[in-house]
């Protein structure tokens, strides 16, 4: 653990960036410059985070941060660490660099995931963080395979047939954590100093590591902005999203839930849930989510148990 | 120098080899996959200390290569049809971020139907992606043409992306004498590249930001200026070139265009077979001649028009066909180019070797004597012909 102290009073993610309030990307930029360990590159997927925080001639990075497409993040993040592996070996290079790759859920869980398996199976040595906001939000919320079942985005529309997304979110880690990588986890911002570490432990892992952070996004779930850290608070505290990691073949949780919310609490804050709960309240698929989060957290529980 | 009999994709992976590259990430794909197989024993063995990235896809494999140009080093890849397609996107962006890759193309058919054979179908549809184009005619041009490339690319006032392109099976996959430079003597013609500009933790900048419409269209000027500067890099390091090997090279090589009345414009290996033909119907007292552009992106406009200012009949030669266009992708070039010539040749836009369609030199004797009627009667009789098709 870390105190807030031994932190860096450096701001690498500079202020004045253009992303919503109550954005978590900007506060998961901030937490993951506080984490890094040296000298370091940030590779950016397209994205909120990459549209808001370079717009050209400004940018928000006091790193090095290259943006080179939607689905290729982890692709350009293998070639830039096996760059200065190469000029290394010919002498003419001699930092060790840090390489993170950022990069959305519909970069990560979709479009990008052949590149991410690719260099997870090559074992090149770098971080790939996930911004987990459950949705396609920069080109105005569309759904994903990290949507949850039953929200409302703009291609997965509550209607009259269908209330919401009928698919459930995918399991990345687990995807993750089949390819053998050394290490895997998720995090909230609610939960700084557990994203810290975990994020600094992502550096350190010699070899690819995965975290996948839930990124509150007032805009596409449609809560109170000044409520973002209390929407991911409550995500874990009603098991909707459970904090834990997969380090060297053992799954560890790492925030135990004994006495959960009901996940209502967490929707009906929601409007991208709301049509569950007006005109008419639709007790069938809340129950149904309910089902899911505690059959997903017990399978979490039996995988930390071995 | 040493005479080596190597196919063409050997000479590239050989031409990759002495050219020092710290990075090569590529794909396999039929017929490039000689080029990265070639070049993975070399990394296998010891010989070269590049990183080889086996990546998953061909989008992948110019994505790791973007990242690594990006760092400084220097880069290579190869790829064809398919593959080259698959890559569309990451094209435009490897040359708007000014990364001076070079990507060993051999060139083939694109589907459907799928085929595995030689033409320019999917070079031609990447011709408004900001590479430099080069296609050579056999392996000693594929093999010269690989080394000066990275000295194109890497040049301060280029800075871009080139392909060098080769035929897919007649160059890629036929043995032939190559005459080999000495590494030191690659070394001294190339010595190590000095990136402008790098992604250095100590010189932090941000690179592939969003541009809107205040500043954009700047960056897209600014990508032509260093396509026009290319022609001028060129010749230089063609000239260069000929000191360490003897050998000539520029925008375009011409045979018999002193007096030619008609003439066969063309890229790659058909350039071989169309100059043994002019030579026996020269032989013969007919005035024909050949131009062979070895640069087609930036297209060398003087230089073909200088060439071909005095004939009366051409025949361009198109490996591809531009649906719905009014010629195909060279021929519209060509007649873009020579525009402004007082007095235009007749042309004759000639589509042949779709798929790897086989042309003989009885074909082009054809079209010289079709050239030939157009140069003395002054009408095309037609203007586009698909040679050696069934109707």
């Amino acid at each position: 653990m870390v105190t807030l102290k031994e932190l860096s009073a450096e701001e690498l993610f500079a202020s004045g960036h253009r992303l919503c309030a109550g954005c978590g990307e900007g506060i998961i930029n901030r937490m993951t410059m506080k984490a890094l360990r040296g000298p370091t590159v940030i590779v950016a997927a397209t994205g909120c985070s990459e549209v808001a925080t370079t717009i050209y001639p400004f940018t928000s990075w006091r790193i090095p941060w290259a943006h080179v497409a939607f689905e290729n993040a982890a692709a350009v993040a293998s070639g830039i660490v096996e760059a200065y592996n190469a000029m290394a070996r010919r002498g003419a290079w001699d930092k060790k660099v840090d390489v993170i790759a950022m990069a959305g859920d519909g970069g990560t869980y979709d479009i990008g995931i052949q590149a991410l398996s690719g260099a997870l199976e090559r074992g090149h040595d770098f971080l790939y963080i996930c911004y987990d906001n459950e949705a396609y939000m920069n080109t105005g919320i569309q759904r994903s395979g990290a949507t949850p079942h039953g929200a409302e985005t703009t291609t997965s529309p509550a209607g009259n047939v269908i209330p919401g997304k009928p698919e459930w979110k995918k399991d990345l880690i687990g995807i993750c954590a089949a390819h053998g990588i050394e290490y895997a986890a998720t995090a909230s911002p609610a939960y700084w100093n557990d994203c810290i570490m975990k994020v600094r432990k992502g550096i350190e892992v010699n070899g690819p590591a995965v975290i996948d952070v839930l990124s509150p996004c007032p805009l596409g779930w449609r809560h109170d902005s000044a409520r973002s850290i209390e929407m991911v608070r409550l995500a874990v505290e009603t098991r909707y999203f459970p904090i834990y990691e997969f380090e060297r073949g053992k799954y560890k949780l790492n925030l135990n839930i004994s006495k959960p919310k009901p996940v209502e609490e967490f929707l009906k804050l929601q409007g991208r849930f709301g049509h569950l709960f007006k005109p008419t309240y639709r007790k069938n698929v809340i129950d149904e989510i309910q089902q899911n989060v505690d059959a997903n957290w017990n399978r979490i529980l039996k995988l930390c148990a071995n | 120098m040493t005479i080596v009999g190597l196919t063409g994709d050997e000479a590239v992976a050989y031409a990759v080899k002495q050219s020092k590259v710290d990075i090569v990430a590529a794909y396999p794909i039929t017929p490039q996959t000689i080029m990265v197989e070639r070049f993975s024993k070399y990394v296998a063995d010891g010989e070269v200390q590049t990183g080889y990235v086996c990546v998953e896809s061909e989008h992948s494999a110019l994505s790791a290569c973007v990242g690594a140009s990006l760092t400084g080093a220097r880069v290579f890849t190869a790829t064809a049809s398919q593959g080259l397609a698959l890559m569309h996107e990451m094209l435009y962006i490897a040359s708007g971020l000014r990364c001076p890759i070079v990507m060993g193309v051999a060139n083939r058919a694109l589907s459907a139907p799928i085929n595995i054979h030689g033409d320019h179908s999917d070079m031609m549809g990447s011709r408004d992606s900001g590479w430099v184009q080069i296609y050579a005619e056999n392996a000693q041009e594929a093999y010269d043409w690989t080394i000066m490339a990275f000295k194109i690319a890497e040049d301060n006032d280029v800075q871009l992306p080139v392909s060098m392109n080769l035929d897919g099976f007649i160059i890629s996959h036929c043995m032939e004498g190559v005459d080999l430079l000495e590494d030191e003597a690659v070394n001294r013609f190339l010595q190590t590249r000095k990136p402008l500009f790098t992604i250095d933790p100590e010189k932090p900048i941000t690179v592939g930001a969003l541009c809107f419409t205040d500043y954009y269209f700047e960056f897209k000027r600014q990508q032509v200026e260093a396509m026009q500067n290319v022609s001028g890099v060129l010749d230089r390091v063609c000239k260069e070139y000929r000191g360490v090997s003897g050998r000539n090279y520029g925008a375009l090589e011409t045979f018999g265009m002193e007096d030619a009345e008609a003439a066969i414009i063309c890229l790659g290996s058909t350039a071989g077979t169309a100059r043994e033909v002019a030579r026996k119907l020269r032989a013969q007292g007919k005035k024909v001649g050949v131009v062979k552009l070895w640069l087609y992106r930036p297209f060398p406009i003087e230089e073909v028009s200088a060439a071909l200012k005095r004939v009366k009949a051409l025949a361009v030669f198109d490996k591809a066909i531009s649906f719905g266009a009014p010629y195909g992708a060279l021929c519209s070039d060509v007649v873009s180019a020579l525009h402004t010539l007082k007095e235009e040749p007749k042309i004759l836009n000639v589509v042949y070797g779709l798929g790897g369609r086989d042309i003989t030199p009885s074909d082009i004797e054809l079209v010289f004597n079709e050239a030939l009627d157009t140069a003395k009667l002054g009408i095309v009789k037609e203007k586009a012909m698909f040679l050696g098709v069934r109707e």
